[in-house]
């Protein structure tokens, strides 16, 4: 049996290329040996790469810098930490955070009928069409898309001259916290609805059916059965509208006002400007922990299974 | 894009004086709140280099020349006729800061860069490292030709060696509305002024404190400010007090040029600190906006070519600095990136190319101008009173993550 196996492994004897033919032959016959060929140089980049940089960041939070020379000190402190803890910077990771959690659930509410429609009413053809739709501004820059919306929100923009031409008199919320949510709200929306999509794609007609069966109106049945089968994909859609929000530092930068700074601009202004590693790791380390408790939650509601 | 890093670069020189105080016995990590360290900053101490023999003529071209430089410094229209006339090929290499250009060109340009487009906070820091050389300035011809203040400044001429040569520099303005505004603003009180709350900009960068300090050291003359990147803790205070009342009339913090021009072309803001750039681009489009230089002076930035100490190029690099320094370069520079020509020279042609451009860039005006404008420099512990009382730029950026929020 074995060796009706081994056949189809090539000509062992052939003088060209002897010891390509054994080393196949020896891969062939051990899958293990294979596996770990395989595998080893994306696991080796996890690592190294991936890992290894984050171990890093860690250890820098933990040293300061040399207030006369500007060099690190490779001297354990948790300086870094306490000032982490101060008013200015709860203030901004406090910004940071509730933007976030606006944003997300500004989009599952936008993204839920959307993705109700594109997979339980809309035909093929509209459902295509509406995919493209909302893929559609991937393909743009995200800086082109922001720019946009600069020019809709500022004053004498499109938006304050669409208000005034419907009566409602000028605005002028671009600069402002408001205009941050808004143009978040519109960037992330496609990574929420796709999520959301699939979940409810997922649910089988004749479970709808059988609630009708039963004598639940619509409300009743979109309460119980809809949306707890739905949830998992939101919550899947919520840690990419989340953690992109959480991550940002250029939509703060262009089109924040004057109290708009987000963790991100604090970590770049702590490298690019002041060459304070240590401070801007242990700044770094905040988002990170805060999407851990975040990804521990969202496994606890399944969302991993939707993804 | 350099425009936007330009002032967060701004930083680190302290590493300059870092080797000069620091090579003493006092031990880098203990001095936190500036009672030990290495005395008097930079007096008394003689860069690295300062021995080396500097060339009596130029030789002969080596074909290449490696450049480290802001984007924008190295542009076709002037680089294409060097290589004609030299037969030096030009590679650029583009910085984002100042911090970045310092580590380029750490062990002497690591014998593979040539020069440097150096801004005044890491001139010193390359002069007292050792990774820069002084050059032969009866080298250069246009020398001559410099404005006075830039022939020997003190950010690049040390002890009667240059390090370098001044290259081009510009002032950081007051702009304003002209609907707001009949007639010139003469104080930068206006920024602080609450009748212009919600309307008014400044640069989002650390360096802003000097800015308020350098008002404060003509309105509040008691807080003893003499140097606004030197403030003892009490003078910086006071600025970072300033700047805290002024956030609520602050529209918009602006990282980058073209922002600060949107906000004035849809009048969302009426006044506000600027570059010359913005506000000849704004002129250029039609918006009714000036600038002014206030009573109080202005802050401002300067840039010079340096000479790596390992520089595999040298004749190339002489023939650079000879080429850039030439009023038709000087002026193109100038032009292309919105900022003064050192060569008084290059004013005619600046006219010829774009009409006005010589007055707008201010190239023409009197050396009492030039007096008012505070270069900009990296604030370290060490102040120039020989004590160490003074507040590290670490600080600076702290305080301004408090100021805007």
């Amino acid at each position: 049996m074995t060796s009706t196996i081994v056949q189809p492994s090539p000509p062992t004897a052939g003088p060209p290329g002897g010891g390509q033919a054994r080393l196949s032959a020896a891969l062939w016959r051990r899958a293990w040996l294979r596996a770990t060929l395989t595998l080893s140089p994306p696991l080796a980049w996890f690592l190294v790469i991936y890992l290894a940089s984050l171990v890093v960041m860690l250890i820098t939070a933990f040293w300061t810098v040399d207030p006369f020379t500007n060099t690190l000190v490779h001297s354990w402190t948790l300086a870094n930490f306490q000032q982490l803890f101060t008013s200015t910077y709860l203030t901004i990771i406090g910004r940071t955070v509730a933007m976030a959690a606006l944003v997300t659930v500004t989009d599952a509410v936008l993204a839920f009928p959307f993705a109700y429609f594109m997979a339980r009413v809309a035909s093929p053809r509209g459902r295509q069409l509406l995919f493209t739709a909302v893929l559609l501004p991937l393909w743009a820059s995200y800086l082109a898309r922001v720019y946009a919306w600069i020019v809709i929100l500022q004053k004498g923009g499109t938006l304050s001259w669409f208000f005034t031409k419907i009566g409602l008199g000028a605005v002028n919320i671009g600069y402002t916290n408001t205009a941050m949510w808004l143009v978040f709200s519109y960037i992330w929306l496609p990574f929420m609805i796709v999520p959301v999509y699939a979940a409810l794609e997922r649910i089988p007609d004749s479970l709808l059916e059988a609630s009708g069966d039963l004598g639940a109106r619509n409300w009743r049945t979109l309460r119980t059965v809809l949306l707890p089968l739905a949830l998992p994909g939101v919550v899947a859609g919520s840690i990419f509208t989340f953690s992109l929000t959480l991550g940002d530092f250029i939509t703060p930068l262009l089109v924040g006002g004057a109290s708009s700074n987000f963790i991100g601009n604090v970590i770049y202004a702590n490298i690019g400007t002041a060459n304070n590693l240590p401070f801007a790791a242990a700044l770094a380390l905040v988002p990170i922990v805060i999407m851990i408790f975040y990804l521990l939650g969202a496994r606890a509601l399944g969302a991993f299974e939707s993804l | 894009m350099r425009i936007w890093t330009r002032g967060g670069a701004l930083f680190a020189a302290a590493s300059a004086i870092v080797m000069i105080a620091g090579c003493g016995s006092s031990g880098g990590g203990s001095a936190s709140s500036g009672s030990s360290g290495g005395g008097s900053a930079t007096q008394g101490l003689t860069p690295p280099q300062a021995g080396t023999a500097v060339p009596s003529s130029v030789g002969k071209t080596e074909g290449h020349l490696n450049l480290i430089a802001w984007e924008g410094y190295a542009q076709p229209q002037w680089v294409k006729p060097f290589q004609q006339a030299t037969g030096c090929q030009v590679s650029a290499k583009y910085a984002g800061t100042s911090s970045e250009m310092v580590s380029l060109m750490a062990g002497g340009g690591g014998g593979q860069y040539d020069l440097v487009s150096a801004s005044g906070d890491a001139d010193l820091r390359l002069i007292y490292s050792g990774d820069v050389k002084p050059i032969n300035i009866n080298l250069i011809s246009n020398w001559k030709n410099f404005h006075p203040f830039l022939q020997n400044p003190p950010f690049n001429t040390i002890g009667g060696k240059h390090y370098g040569i001044s290259y081009e520099f510009g002032p950081n303005v007051l702009l304003y509305s002209k609907k707001a505004f009949p007639s010139a603003p003469t104080s930068w009180s206006v920024l602080y002024n609450k009748k212009y709350a919600g309307e008014v900009t400044v640069p989002n960068n650390p360096i802003q404190i000097a800015d308020a300090a350098l008002y404060l050291s003509k309105t509040q003359p008691s807080l003893g400010i003499t140097d606004p990147y030197e403030l003892t803790q009490p003078q910086f205070n006071a600025a970072v007090n300033l700047l805290k009342q002024q956030r609520p009339l602050i529209k918009k913090y602006w990282d980058l040029a073209s922002q600060e021009e949107s906000l004035f072309q849809s009048g969302t803001t009426v006044v506000g600190a600027a570059w010359p750039l913005q506000t000849n681009t704004l002129v250029a489009a039609g918006a009714k906006v000036a600038d002014t230089i206030p009573s109080q002076g202005a802050t401002g930035w300067a840039d010079t070519w340096m000479l790596a100490t390992k520089a595999p190029h040298p004749n190339c690099a002489y023939k650079w600095m000879q080429w850039a320094t030439t009023p038709k370069v000087q002026a193109q520079q100038a032009i292309f990136f919105g900022e003064t020509p050192a060569n008084k020279l290059a004013c005619p042609i600046m006219d010829q190319i774009s009409k006005g451009s010589c007055a707008a860039y201010h190239a023409n005006a009197p050396e009492s101008y030039f007096q008012t404008l505070k270069f900009w420099k990296t604030p370290l512990a060490q102040c120039g009173n020989g004590k160490n009382d003074c507040v590290p730029f670490q600080q600076w950026v702290s305080a301004w993550t408090q100021i805007t929020g």
